[in-house]
């Protein structure tokens, strides 16, 4: 199991950690909504580490004064996206950053069997490694099912 | 969504350390306890100072209040309290302080932790419904979650109900307003409010709505004495005083301008201030090279108001009959 150690994704803040729980979440979200951050909710089922841009869930929820909102919006994309990850992420709009400041996974699937690594052999003896995530040979919707 | 004129410049009471005093609130066991640690007597003093009149809504008030406090206490001994439903509806004509009474709900139920953050915001139907199908649900959702932790105060709500269209989107609205309602009544007090006749058929139309409104609170008219202790108060709060014959002449103004149509209680006040403030400062720009003190500059004289159209009017009319 050399290419996928701990039997799941690490990705953004907090994933070497067992999940956070709802009241956890609670605790970031609230640390981000006193920075001044807008949280935004966004899912996917192509968990690649080049895979940027996930799809976002809503909208990006600016102007929220409470942690409410946003536990709202993550609880239904759960809901419709139980087998996706599903990752809660803060912008900072300050002039000169406007960019991510916060980035943690809030829901995965039930089994991550992670990625394969393919070697590809080219002129002389050079080889070039890439990553396949095993599911992702799969349609998309269709990957990470029970 | 709009800013409502004076939240920003009233005096607030200085804000709680807040993890502290919901701390200190938890471990209270006597009324006066909750009531010292929360603050929330500060509120109710200053709502019964600042705001003159409206003895009935404020009685209301106290009684919510009084509620929450023995709730919080019978859950500091572990007794059940089941969060009581505190959606409102305010009726009442134009101008009977409906949008002000609501910012100070909004700090009260902060200050007895009903509500996490004690933010208001104010809404009308444009903010609620959208244009086209499938952009109402998102819109509402939004303010919605802006208004999480906080007060959702919809002006004029029974634009939300347009019965004379069967496919408004404002239906959907009430929808997903009144599941919210429901289901998150932990997070946000919606506050209804409106003119009294027009809100009574909203309901009619919107039953569900009535049943999970607890408290109905109607905002009496003020009288003429009430309207000229506001209008005195306002021209405080700007730094402003009357001339000694000036308050009898905005006496006589009032009492006329009761008389006529669209008449906005406080808000005619204010405006006829805003106009006698208006006509002060060319009666002191006309004279150019006059060394004007702080008196002058502070003082409205009966003529500021006298010149109101409001008189001619008002004779006009006494000729007449």
């Amino acid at each position: 199991m050399m290419t996928n150690p701990t039997g799941r994704l690490t990705q953004g803040q907090f994933s070497f950690l067992p999940d956070l729980t709802d009241a956890e979440i609670t605790l970031q979200i609230e640390y981000g909504l006193r920075q001044g951050y807008a949280w935004a909710v966004e899912y996917t089922d192509d968990p690649h580490p080049r895979n940027t841009y996930w799809e976002m869930f809503g909208m990006p929820m600016f102007d929220l004064a409470d942690v409410a909102g946003v536990m709202l919006e993550l609880k239904s994309c759960r809901s419709t996206f139980p087998q996706h990850y599903i990752r809660l992420v803060a912008f900072d709009s300050t002039r000169g950053v406007e960019t991510i400041a916060m980035s943690f996974i809030v829901n995965r699937p039930s089994v991550e069997p992670g990625f394969s690594l393919v070697r590809q052999e080219t002129n002389g003896r050079t080889i070039r490694y890439t990553i396949r995530g095993h599911e992702a040979d799969r349609p998309e919707g269709e990957r990470y099912r029970k | 969504m709009y800013n409502i004129p004076g939240s920003g410049s009233s005096p607030q009471p200085a804000p709680v350390a807040e993890g502290e005093s919901v701390e200190a609130v938890r471990k209270a066991r006597t009324v006066a306890e909750v009531m010292a640690q929360s603050q929330a007597g500060d509120v109710l003093d200053e709502l019964d100072r600042e705001l003159v009149g409206l003895a009935p809504v404020k009685a209301r008030i106290r009684d919510i209040a009084a509620l929450l406090v023995i709730d919080r206490l019978r859950m500091n001994q572990g007794l059940q309290a089941q969060t009581p439903s505190l959606h409102m509806s305010f009726t009442g004509n134009p101008g009977t302080g409906k949008t002000t009474v609501a910012l100070r709900m909004a700090q009260i139920l902060h200050r007895l932790g009903y509500i996490r953050k004690g933010h208001l915001v104010a809404v009308t139907r444009d903010d609620l419904v959208g244009q086209y199908v499938g952009h109402t649900a998102p819109k509402t959702r939004e303010v919605l979650k802006k208004a999480m932790g906080g007060v959702l105060f919809i002006d004029e709500a029974y634009y939300l109900y347009r019965p004379d269209n069967e496919r408004d989107y404002g239906q959907e609205a009430i929808e997903i307003l009144l599941q919210v309602m429901e289901n998150n009544r932990d997070d946000l007090v919606v506050i209804l409010a409106g003119y009294g006749d027009r809100m009574e058929t909203f309901f009619q139309s919107n039953p569900g709505m009535r049943s999970r409104i607890a408290h109905h609170l109607e905002f009496p008219d003020f009288t003429e004495g009430e309207l000229l202790r506001i209008a005195e108060m306002m021209l405080e709060q700007q730094n402003y005083r009357f001339a000694p014959g000036a308050r009898d002449v905005f006496q006589e103004y009032i009492a006329h301008r009761l008389r006529q149509p669209q008449f906005a209680n406080a808000r005619s006040v204010r405006n006829a201030l805003d106009r006698a403030r208006l006509r002060q400062a060319s009666r002191l720009f006309a004279n150019p090279d006059k060394e004007l003190t702080v008196d002058d500059l502070s003082t409205i004289e009966s003529p500021d108001i006298r010149a109101s159209r409001v008189f001619d009017l008002g004779t006009a009319s006494a000729q007449k009959t």
